[in-house]
Order: structure tokens, then C-alpha cells, then sequence
């Protein structure tokens, strides 16, 4: 398992959500997410110019023997999607917070970053879900 | 006991173990304010001969009259095989394969099956059904308001030439969710849907237009100039079609320019007897790009730890055994054993033996409808080209026809004064690959007598039918 | 595949036409240029190569079946032989009354006895299946509410432990569903049940005995407390081979219901239907009843519509939904008689205590071992998967070998590692004895040799299957080798 990086913010639900200092975030499910849910075989993500709310339900990811719901960390509009994962949902296993991003976002109001945690408040999270 | 194989012995020793002193006792958690007494109202037991006596009174109460009714279920040939080997027990009792390598039977014909309806139909994908035809429209219409993105209607066009009973169980399945159907008349020259009134929703924000072929009159539309006017209007294309008729007809994923998106219908004519209308099963296949919002079980091709190919339910995700809510239908059990009768039955009658079939019904139609509309006051009310069927307009009151010859063991076709009382007095008649040249002239001449002791006895003496 | 055996110009010559008839009245251009590509072969191949993928399945006339829910226990031939006889199968479904009266009475009787088994006011017989007979109850609860103009109720109440069609059914419905969660004992929290209900609660989606296999022992509490907040009570009837002639769901205070034919009535499963799945009414919800029903003025008997039932939520197929099955359940029901129905829930439930008690004796760990089990009860491998390093996946695969269907796995999802069984009344004690002993040995094998277990299957027609390539790398139909990609 791969250490939870410190440069974004985390929600409950476990998307992960990084500043990437040109106005956009970028939002990801973490690495612990991707396990719990086992090998993934399709990723279903919003549609570029979808206006989306913190919290509501935005993307599917499906392994086997599961589908769960992928939330919005913020709201916003989505400004670009990760193509690649059409056909290689796979690399959310593989790398689930680099080159296994979902979208990327528009925050309508970027002040709800604070209600996100941060990486040691997540890695709490997790242990407690243990 | 019947059915039950314990020995009084076996219950003492079971009784003893679970240490319990009677049956009675493993009930103690059910408050006994709850406990039900003996169920007089149900007759007591009966051994197998008496129920077969039973039966037998039962069936042959029906008689079994000379069908020229079709409406959606079709009396055809089914060869002896296909029912010999569904009905073995390896198939017959097994449940949904949920153990796949204790299932790889049923679960490689199901794949089979889902490669001959692709091949039937020119469509990319198909489920492994749903429970009938008209079920399987409800679920497609569901389907395509799902997944057409562009429209935010959810609203359907339906064509009145469609099965009145499929627009009935449509209307029951979809309503909750506030979907609506808004249906298009047909043009009462030809049979075929009214393109005049279609053109009035050019431009308007519909999920899909529901093509039927042949539609409920029998009559042939013209699939392509529809499935085009459909996606020119930004809607999905969603073809209702008979599965024998499809061996003969342009498949729907050949019709306009890109092909029909959903294509479904009734599985009864591939090796499902009438029986009263059921169990039979739904179709439904689509095309790549609408796989994951199919409803229904979906059997894929895979490998094993050795690499040597095996089967599995795939896209599970869809299903409401995991996505609970949110699934893209409640469906679990579906109509399995249907579906391998009607595998087997394509594999037997093959391509070229399908086609045979569907022109014996054409032809045998034809000569029933020359036979008929050589008496006096009996045409065809449409002019549009058929298939296996045909309304015909009747010199005297249809029901009236019908329970007379009826009383002759002869079933003369479907009533559409209900569901098209502007029609006046017309009878949906078929004739499928069954129907010998005699069983037509017994037709033709029944009804030639019930004509005209109607139209002659000026009504004195009223025969009550 | 069967298309391995398919070459050009093979037919089973004498199963269609000798001659191909003129299509003259069909215009060219809606006709098709070519015959589809369905596989051309011989009579023989077709039966030899299905007999054999037969022979690839276990079912219940070959193997122990305890698939926990399903109720897979022995469907006598003669349900099958009878409802085949020549007059039911070539009966066309809008065939007058005049030619229907023996099998409208066959319908009618079973109405009546299904009514009296389970204590409900009136029956239609017409859903498909279960998860039909789900859609039309909870489309039932919303008519109800909606024909008194009590349109604020939105909310479908259902136990965490369901199985997952009633939540999709109640959303096909228009509703929303929220989750009752279940208490330590497997009875439902009735204290989180009584702080959910409001103005808003549409119904209530339960199975009794539940889902975790004991019987929910408040439920007439239950049932006031939903009455009293204004909503009605609904049955799902895949538990009903457990209280069968002990309980019924009318006097527990239930006001629709669905019984699973296929399961309690025995019509065979088919390898995943058809089923059947009546729904039951209690009087007010009468109106609503999906139609086709059957009548009977006391000399004939007919068929109830729209006409007759103008408030009906509808139809749910296109005739009157799968009659053979029906057929098949009226002759079952025939044969056990009174007597019967009432053994099938003793016998049902002896077998399910007495094997939960005997594999516990064995070291096995039940999920709720201070309930009574009802006609099935839930085992928990947690230990093992802990441990031994052996899951519930690796016991079932294992189960297969030893030539027994495996337990429901992973269901219902709040009991970690669970198998869920049920041995049905028909199975003989010895065959139950057999089931211990041989899940003693795979204990025993998990303990000397895990990989043995983690490995398994080793004896069916292929190993485990790669599930991730089958969604992965979709191939859902066969392709001429020209065409495959």
C-alpha cells in the first residue's frame, strides 16, 4: 500500500481532490479505495461541462462484484475527464493517485476545501474503518 | 408423505439431536397468537392418478380447436428434440448459474443463444432475456430514457400499430418513474404508422421512437425512413420485432443508416408452445455502446486458471443483486429455460429453415386472405404489404362471427373492437406454417355459412350465441 | 460451441419446410439479402452436443442443492408431465371462454388456495416472477396511497439485509428506499424502525422469516407501528417454504405480499426461470390487483380485466403471465393437499436444525447460534478466512468437488463469510449427514492443505474463471472467425 500523499485534501467517502494551482482540482478515489473495491473493470465519469455538487453521487466505478458511487469532493464544473481510463480502468488499481485520476474540476466555491481532511486526519480515518 | 423421504425413525433421531421433543417445538419463536390452524379450505391430497385424471378432464375440456389467432403468440412447429432435451433435469433443475463451474451448461448456451439473437437481429449485444415481449418493451423504454443523454423528456413516442397489450404493460411498468408514452395513430389506408402525424413532433425532445415489425396489424413499416427520422430527431430507435419474422426481413441493426439502437420482442415463436400464453420469454438486444445500461443477466466468454475457455455472468454491476437501488432493473429470475428451448430450437431449424418457416407463414397467409376475401363483404382492410397476418373487414358483427365459428371448434382470429372500435367490424386473422390448405378452405367455408345465416335470418329466431 | 459443428449447406433437413415458399408480397427492400448465421447442423450434433452441456450443470435431479433462498427442493415430474399435456399446450391465450373453462378452473382453484395459505384477501396470479410480483406490490402501495390522495409518501422502507430486488423494485415504483438496520439477534432494530417512519413512509419491504434465516419474532409490533404512521406492510414471499401451513403472512399483518412459486410451489427454476410470483392483497388493496385475474359466477369461470377492475395498476404481460408455471404449481399444490402444505414448513425446518446443529457439533460457527433456525440458516467461515487463510469463496469451490452445490455465498451482505443453507423438506437425513461429514473434510483439508481448498475446483469442466477478463475484454457473442477481432 502506498503512503497517502500530503499535497491534497481527502473526503469520508474516499476521493481524494489536489489543488493543481491553475484554478483546477483534479479528484481521484485513494488507494485504499481501489482495494476495498478489488480489480476495477469500468470506470463511468461525468460529462465535461457537468455542473456538480459537493457530495452528490458524479462517477461509477465497478470491480466484479461491486459498483460504488464516486462523490464530489466539491462543487463545480467538470473541465476535463481521464480519457484513459476507458478501456484500462485497471490503472486506478495500479496508481490510483497519479495516472488513475478521474476529472478534473471548476470549483464554484473553493472555500469547501475546508471541509475535506487531510492526509493524517484520512489515515486516522482508515485505521478506525479497520 | 408425498415428496417428504423421512422415516418416523429418521424424525426421532433428528428431533433427539437438535434436542427438541417435537417438530411443534421448532416453531417455539413464533408467537403462538400467529400460529394458523388446519387448512380446511384446501381439498386434501391427491395421489399422482388421481391428479392425472384430473388433468386429463381439465385439458381435454378445452378441446383443442383450429387456431387462426396470432396477436402475439404463434402456433408453430416445434421439433421434438428441443423440448426432449430441456426438459432433462440437468437443465430443468438447476437455478441461475451462480456457481459457474458447476454451471458451464447452462451457462455456454446461454452464450449461444446470445450469439444467435445478435445474428438474428444484425444487433452488436443481447441480454439472456427478460420475462416476455411485452415486458421487454417496458424495460427497453426504461433503457432508452436511461441512456439517451441528449433528451431530458422522458417521453417516448409510441405508435397505436403496436400491440395494444404491450402499450397496456408499458404504460403499467414505466408510469411510476413519470414516463410517458405519447402515441402516434396509423393511417387508416395502409395500416402503417401515420408519418403525417409523426412530422408534427419533428424537432421535439422524445427519448425514442418505438418501430414495430410487422406491426400489430401484421403490416410491414418502413423500418428505414423511421429508424432515420428517429435519429435525425435526436432520439434512440427502439425496434419491436417478431424473431421468425426477422430471418426474412431486414434485421434491425441494418435499418437506416446506422441500425436500430434496442431491439426486442416476444421469443414465443422459437420453440415456446402457445400454452396459454406463457411461459415464453422477452428478447432484448442492443448495441455496444448501450451494453451497461441493459436490464437483464448477461453471459460472457472468458478463461479459466489454465487458460482453457469458460463462461461467467459478467457486468454484474448492472444488477440489482449488487447495485441494490440503483440498478438498471429489478429483474432476477428471468425466463431460462425458455430461452434454452428456444437455442436448441434454433440450432435445429437453422438459418435457412427459419426463413422456410417464415415464407410458409407468409404464403399460407396469402391463401387465407385470397380464401376469405373471396366471400362476400370479407377484404382486407389495409393496403400495406404483410407478413403472417392481416385484418380483414367482415359483412357482419365480429364477435358475433367468432363465437359462431368458435362453436364449430374454429378460432378465426383476434377481435379488434376493443382497442379499435373505429375499425367497425374487422378480425386480425394468421395462418402460420400449421395451417394446411384444408384447415383454410374449413375456414373459409365456416365462415361462408356463418355469413350467410347471418345475413339471411332476419332475426325472428335469434340463435343465442 | 455448437457453431464448431456448424459447416455450409448442413441441415437438420426435416425440422422446417422442404421447399422455400415465394415471399412475393414483401417489397424487396424491407426484406433481408441474407439467411442469418445460425448454426448449420445435423439433428444428431444439435442433441449430442446439448446433452452434453447437460451434463456440465449441476441441478437438483443430480445434486444436493442448498442454495440458501432459493428453496431448491424436488419438482415432481408429474407437475411437468401433466401441464404438458396437449390440450394446455396448444391453447392459444386469447382463446374464447368457451374453450378455457378447465384451464380457467385450474387458475381459479389456485387463486383460492394461495389465498388460503397465506390468509390474504384476494390473489393475481399474473407477475412472471418474483421480482414482478415486487414491481405490482409496492405499484399496489403507491395506487393505494395515491387513490386517497396521500401523495407525500415517498419512502420505501427496507431491512439492511434484504435481498437487493426490493430496493430496485421499489425504485422502478418512484420511490426512494431507506435502510432498517438488523439488530444483534437478526430481528430487525425496531427502535431505528420506529425514529425512520413519518408522513413520508410509503411501506415497509419485509421477509419472514427474514433474510438472516429466523423468524422476525416482533413483527405485530412491527405492523402497528408501520400501520400507525400510515404505512402498509409488504411480504416478500422467498421465505414462504418456511412457515408454509404454520404462519401466514395475512395474519401477521401484512397487506400485499408475493409468493415465489418457483421456490415453495416447486416449479423448476430452469436454470434461472421461468418463475412465478402472485401477489396477495388484503381487502382495501383489491381494487389495485394487476390483471389479467380469473372469476367464476358459479357455473363458468372468466377472466377479470380493466373492465372489471378499472383501478388495477395494469398489466405486466402481454397475456396472463407464465401459465405453464401456474399450471405446474396448481398440480403441486393438488397432490400435497392440506396435509402437505402444512408438512412442507415442519419438514423444512427439521431439516435446516438439525443440519445447523449437526455442523455446529462440528465446529462450525453459526452467525445467530441462539435463534432457531428457520427453514435455513447462515454459517459465518470468518474464522477460517482469518486463520487458515481459507474463505467462503474457497469452501463452496471446494463444496463442488465433493459433488454438492454450493451454499448462497456472500449473501445476506452484513454477516461477514457467510454460506447461507437451506436443505428444503425432500432431502433425506442421510443425504444432510453426507453434507457434514464432507464440510468436515474440507475443515480438515483447510487445516493440512489450504491450497487444496484456495485451489478449488479441481474435478468440474474448467477451474475458477478469470470474472475480471469476462467484464475487462467483453465477448458476449460468437463471431465467424473472419470477423473476430
Amino acid at each position: 500500500m502506498s503512503t497517502t500523499p500530503t499535497d491534497r485534501r481527502y473526503a469520508k467517502s474516499h476521493e481524494w481532490i489536489k489543488d493543481e494551482g491553475d484554478g483546477s482540482y483534479t479528484v481521484g478515489i485513494t488507494d485504499h479505495a481501489q482495494e476495498l473495491l478489488g480489480d476495477l473493470v469500468f470506470v463511468d465519469l461525468p460529462e465535461v461541462g457537468a455542473s456538480l455538487d459537493a457530495g452528490g453521487d458524479c462517477a461509477v466505478v465497478e470491480s466484479v462484484k461491486a459498483a460504488s458511487d464516486v462523490y464530489s469532493p466539491l462543487s463545480g464544473e467538470v473541465i476535463a475527464i481521464n480519457d484513459a481510463l476507458d478501456g484500462a480502468p485497471e490503472t486506478i488499481n495500479e496508481d490510483a493517485f497519479g495516472n488513475g485520476w478521474m476529472f478534473k474540476i471548476k470549483p464554484s466555491d473553493p472555500a469547501e476545501l475546508n471541509n475535506l481532511m487531510d492526509a493524517a486526519a484520512y489515515d486516522q480515518l482508515v485505521a478506525e474503518e479497520d | 408423505m408425498p415428496f417428504i423421504p423421512h422415516t418416523e425413525q429418521d424424525v426421532e433421531e433428528m428431533l433427539a439431536t437438535i434436542g427438541v421433543a417435537s417438530i411443534d417445538d421448532l416453531f417455539d419463536e413464533i408467537p403462538p397468537a400467529l400460529r394458523c390452524g388446519k387448512l380446511e379450505a384446501i381439498p386434501p391430497g391427491l395421489p399422482e392418478m388421481e391428479v392425472s385424471r384430473l388433468m386429463q378432464s381439465r385439458a381435454k375440456a378445452d378441446g383443442q380447436p383450429l387456431c387462426f389467432i396470432g396477436a402475439g403468440a404463434y402456433d408453430h412447429h416445434i421439433p421434438a428434440a428441443v423440448w426432449e432435451l430441456t426438459t432433462r433435469g440437468e437443465f430443468y433443475t438447476a437455478y441461475t448459474p451462480y456457481q459457474a463451474e458447476a454451471s458451464q451448461g447452462t451457462l455456454q448456451l446461454l452464450y449461444e443463444f446470445q450469439s444467435m439473437m445478435t445474428a438474428l437481429t444484425g444487433m452488436d449485444v443481447s441480454n439472456a432475456s427478460l420475462y416476455d415481449g411485452a415486458s421487454a418493451l417496458a424495460e427497453a423504454v426504461l433503457m432508452a430514457v436511461r441512456a439517451n443523454r441528449k433528451s431530458k423528456s422522458k417521453r417516448v413516442l409510441m405508435p397505436r400499430s403496436l400491440h395494444p397489450a404491450y402499450r397496456k404493460v408499458v404504460k403499467s411498468i414505466v408510469r411510476n418513474q413519470q414516463i410517458e408514452s405519447v402515441e402516434i395513430g396509423y393511417d387508416p389506408e395502409s395500416g402503417l404508422l401515420d408519418r403525417q402525424e409523426l412530422e408534427t413532433h419533428a424537432g421535439e425532445d422524445f427519448a425514442a421512437l418505438v418501430i414495430p415489425q410487422p406491426n400489430f396489424f401484421g403490416v410491414l413499416e418502413p423500418i428505414d425512413e423511421l429508424t432515420n427520422w428517429a435519429h435525425e430527431n435526436g432520439m434512440l430507435a427502439i425496434a419491436v420485432v417478431n424473431p421468425l419474422a426477422m430471418s426474412v426481413l431486414k434485421p434491425a441493426g441494418a435499418w437506416g443508416e446506422t441500425g436500430a439502437d434496442i431491439c426486442c420482442g416476444e421469443g414465443q415463436p422459437l420453440g415456446a408452445p402457445l400454452a396459454s400464453g406463457g411461459p415464453y420469454f422477452g428478447f432484448l438486444c442492443c448495441t455496444d455502446a448501450l451494453v451497461r445500461q441493459m436490464p437483464g443477466r448477461i453471459i460472457g466468454k472468458t478463461v479459466d486458471l489454465d487458460g482453457k475457455t469458460g463462461y461467467a455472468l459478467t457486468l454484474q454491476a448492472r444488477e440489482q443483486h449488487i447495485r441494490r437501488s440503483k440498478a438498471t432493473s429489478n429483474i432476477c429470475t428471468n425466463q431460462g429455460l425458455m430461452v434454452t428451448a428456444a437455442t436448441i430450437h434454433m440450432s435445429l431449424v437453422g438459418g435457412v429453415g427459419l426463413q422456410r418457416v417464415a415464407a410458409a407463414c407468409h404464403a399460407n397467409t396469402t391463401r387465407l386472405i385470397e380464401a376469405l376475401s373471396s366471400l362476400p363483404g370479407v377484404a382486407p382492410r389495409f393496403t400495406g404489404a404483410v407478413f403472417h397476418e392481416s385484418v380483414l373487414t367482415l359483412p357482419i358483427e365480429t364477435k358475433r362471427a367468432l363465437r359462431a365459428l368458435a362453436a364449430h371448434n374454429v378460432l378465426g382470429g383476434f377481435d379488434l373492437c376493443e382497442d379499435y372500435p373505429e375499425l367497425g367490424d374487422v378480425v386480425l386473422v394468421c395462418a402460420t406454417e400449421l395451417r394446411s390448405d384444408e384447415e383454410i378452405e374449413t375456414y373459409r367455408s365456416k365462415l361462408q355459412r356463418v355469413i350467410e345465416s347471418q345475413v339471411q335470418t332476419p332475426c325472428q329466431l335469434k340463435p343465442d350465441w | 460451441m455448437i457453431y464448431e459443428h456448424s459447416r455450409a449447406g448442413r441441415r437438420a433437413t426435416a425440422q422446417a419446410p422442404l421447399e422455400m415458399a415465394e415471399l412475393s408480397g414483401i417489397p424487396a427492400e424491407l426484406q433481408r439479402q441474407t439467411p442469418p448465421a445460425l448454426p448449420q447442423v445435423s439433428e444428431m450434433q444439435a442433441v449430442r452436443h446439448y446433452t452434453r452441456l447437460s451434463q456440465k450443470n449441476f441441478a437438483i435431479d443430480t445434486h444436493f442443492y442448498p442454495l440458501g433462498s432459493c428453496t431448491m427442493k424436488y419438482n415432481p415430474r408429474a407437475c411437468n408431465t401433466l401441464a404438458s399435456l396437449p390440450g394446455f399446450l396448444s391453447r392459444h391465450p386469447l382463446a374464447p371462454e368457451t374453450h378455457s373453462q378447465g384451464f380457467l378452473a385450474c387458475l381459479y382453484e389456485l387463486q383460492e388456495i394461495l389465498k388460503t395459505v397465506t390468509g390474504m384477501h384476494e390473489v393475481s396470479l399474473s407477475p412472471a416472477a418474483g421480482a414482478q410480483g415486487e414491481f405490482a406490490g409496492v405499484a399496489m402501495i403507491r395506487a393505494y396511497h395515491d387513490a386517497r390522495g396521500d401523495t407525500a409518501r415517498s419512502e420505501i422502507l427496507v431491512p439492511d439485509a434484504a435481498h437487493g430486488t426490493n430496493p430496485a423494485s421499489a425504485v422502478m415504483c418512484g420511490f426512494k428506499t431507506r435502510e432498517i438496520p438488523t439488530g444483534e439477534d437478526g430481528d430487525i432494530d425496531v427502535e431505528a424502525l420506529r425514529a425512520a417512519l413519518g408522513p413520508q413512509t410509503a411501506g415497509i419491504m419485509l421477509t419472514n422469516p427474514s433474510t438472516v434465516g429466523v423468524f422476525e419474532r416482533r413483527i405485530k409490533e412491527i405492523a402497528g407501528l408501520v400501520h400507525e404512521a400510515g404505512g402498509l406492510l409488504y411480504y416478500d414471499g422467498a421465505n414462504l417454504n418456511a412457515i408454509l401451513g404454520k404462519v401466514r403472512p395475512g395474519d401477521m399483518g401484512f397487506d400485499v405480499i408475493h409468493m415465489n412459486l418457483h421456490k415453495t410451489f416447486s416449479t423448476p427454476h430452469g436454470g434461472g426461470g421461468p418463475g412465478a410470483g402472485p401477489v396477495g392483497v388484503s381487502k382495501r388493496l383489491e381494487p389495485f390487483l394487476p390483471v389479467p385475474r380469473v372469476g367464476f359466477d358459479g357455473t363458468d369461470y372468466h377472466w377479470l380485466t380493466e373492465k372489471e377492475c378499472p383501478d388495477t395498476i395494469g398489466r405486466l404481460s402481454a397475456f396472463a403471465g407464465n401459465a405453464g408455471v401456474l399450471i405446474r404449481a396448481y398440480i403441486y399444490a393438488r397432490i400435497l393437499g392440506r396435509e402437505g402444505m402444512h408438512r412442507v414448513a415442519e419438514y423444512s425446518t427439521l431439516n435446516a436444525n438439525y443440519l445447523l446443529k449437526r455442523l455446529m457439533e462440528a465446529g462450525f460457527t453459526a452467525a445467530y447460534p441462539k435463534r432457531r433456525a428457520s427453514h435455513e440458516f447462515i454459517l459465518t467461515l470468518k474464522k477460517q478466512a482469518k486463520e487458515l487463510g481459507v474463505n467462503t469463496m474457497d469452501f463452496a469451490k471446494r463444496l463442488l468437488d465433493y459433488g454438492v452445490h454450493a451454499p448462497t455465498t456472500y449473501f445476506p451482505l452484513l454477516v461477514p463469510e457467510c454460506l447461507l443453507v437451506e436443505p428444503t423438506e425432500t432431502e433425506a437425513k442421510e443425504d444432510l449427514d453426507r453434507f457434514v461429514e464432507i464440510m468436515k473434510t474440507i475443515q480438515n483439508e483447510a487445516e493440512t492443505q489450504p491450497e487444496v481448498v484456495r485451489q478449488a475446483p479441481h474435478t468440474m469442466p474448467v477451474r475458477r474463471l478469470d470474472d475480471v477478463r469476462a467484464a475487462r475484454e467483453l465477448d458476449l457473442a460468437w463471431k465467424e472467425p473472419s470477423q473476430a477481432g
